[in-house]
């Protein structure tokens, strides 16, 4: 069956998260941030490994990473790694079984009781967690 | 015999109010018409059609069936959200048609589209096959030794608790709206999906029920449920308070060993 008659949404519809509420907003992150890491983790071993190549060769790579584009991709880096951290702890905990509400008669209107308050609270305090570490890395690296 | 009288209306003395009147307003309900015999393209088709502010997207799509084009292909059945019959794409969410109000989705253009993630037949009605075979494969049913009538065998007792456990789970009726909305049935054509995993979880806390190990080792697999990233869409466009999300991560706890 060719794609087109299975109707698979794809890649486009996976990573679209403006229709399922917060916890797809936090997946849409989870996976970013987890990507975004992961490019920052081969590349800082690629930075580091320069000082191989001696004193000069680890000032060289120094040079260019200590401009104003470096540090906004350090900044980007803290957000990542604080929204990942924060937001991983709730992943682990829920797909665990735990947090995600008790079974019992649904009650008009459905709210589904694993997308309950606590869930999203943690969501926002990753989020919030997140701005803040950005917000101090930004005075540290851009202070002077 | 006695004679019925069939009581005159009395229009002029009626002391009763009209029923409430609501302005009829037109809107444009976009259909999404493909047919693979005639060729493979998806084209949109406008209807201006009078709504009402109880009118629901399917007797809008019926209006539209009834007076200006025969020929829509869409499946329905029991207009009331109990046959899971009528899941359909309503302004870019998964929503039941007998069960979406025109008046809610605030917006004078509506546009209907297959579910994704299930091969269209033709316009609105899609395949089940891979949802009801995936179904089957959950054991879908008390695997119990002892579940046998015979003379002198008595019914299993359930106290209320026990009936909470799994009662929410056991509302599913198989519309295939989890399953359009999980971002994992986006791209994995083999996951198992939020519909038959929730399935799993109801049978298998079911104290009736013997099924665990059997059914856990169903789960337990490459396409199975570690490909759930709790993203919670199941969740939030079942119709029926299932909470497909929720019975995946408590399915996991026994993988994981938190519960037994
Ligand atoms: C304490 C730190 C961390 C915690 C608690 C954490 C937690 C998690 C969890 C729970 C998931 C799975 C989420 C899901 O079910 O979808 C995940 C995914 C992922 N993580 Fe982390 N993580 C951490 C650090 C990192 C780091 C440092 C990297 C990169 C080097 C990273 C890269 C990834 C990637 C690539 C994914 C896959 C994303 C996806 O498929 O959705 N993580 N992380
Ligand atoms: S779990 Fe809900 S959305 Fe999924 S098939 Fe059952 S009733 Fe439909
Ligand atoms: S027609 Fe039965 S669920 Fe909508």
């Amino acid at each position: 069956m060719t794609e087109q008659f299975s109707n698979r949404e794809g890649i486009k519809g996976m990573i679209n998260p403006t229709r399922y509420g917060l916890h797809r907003v936090a997946y849409w992150m989870q996976r970013l941030s987890g990507l975004g890491l992961l490019a920052y983790l081969i590349g800082h071993i690629y930075e580091t490994s320069t000082i191989l190549n001696g004193k000069a060769a680890w000032n060289n790579m120094l040079s260019l990473t200590e401009t104003p584009g470096g540090h906004m991709v350090l900044v980007l880096v803290i957000g990542m790694c604080v929204f990942h951290t924060g937001n991983g702890i709730r992943l682990m905990i829920s797909e665990g079984g735990k947090g995600v509400g008790k079974p019992g008669q649904p009650e008009y209107p459905y709210r589904a009781s694993s997308l309950n308050s606590k869930q999203r609270l943690c969501i926002w305090v990753s989020i919030a967690l997140a701005a803040l570490a950005m917000m101090y890395g930004a005075g540290v690296l851009f202070g002077d | 015999m006695a004679t019925v009288e069939v009581p005159q209306e009395k229009k002029a003395e009626s002391t009763i109010p009209a029923p409430t009147q609501s302005t009829p307003k037109t809107i444009t309900l976009r259909i999404s018409r493909f047919n693979p015999s005639e060729n493979a393209e998806t084209k949109f088709e406008e209807f201006k059609i009078p709504v009402q502010k109880w009118t629901t997207v399917l007797e809008a799509i019926l209006y539209v069936k009834q007076n200006l084009d025969h020929s829509i292909a869409v499946r329905y059945s029991c207009r009331q959200a109990s046959c899971g019959s009528c899941g359909m794409k309503i302004n870019g969410k998964p929503r039941l048609a007998c069960y979406t109000k025109i008046s809610e989705l605030e917006s004078n253009v509506v546009t209907v589209e297959p579910m994704n993630n299930f091969p269209i037949i033709r316009d609105l009605a899609v395949d089940f096959k891979q949802l009801f075979s995936t179904h089957k494969k959950m054991k879908p049913f008390i695997v119990n030794e002892e579940s046998e009538v015979l003379p002198g065998t008595k019914e299993f007792v359930q106290t209320p608790q026990d009936l909470e456990k799994f009662l929410q789970f056991s509302y599913c009726i198989k519309c295939g709206l989890c399953n359009s909305a999980c971002p994992t049935m986006a791209t994995d054509k083999s996951f198992v999906g939020p519909q038959g995993l929730a399935q799993a979880y109801r049978y298998t806390v079911d104290n009736r029920d013997q099924g665990k190990k059997e059914r856990l080792k169903i789960v337990d697999q490459s396409h199975g449920i570690w490909r759930c990233h709790f993203a919670g869409s199941c969740s939030n466009v079942c119709p029926k308070g299932v909470d497909p999300a929720m019975a995946i991560q408590l399915l996991r706890g026994y993988l994981l060993g938190f519960r037994t």
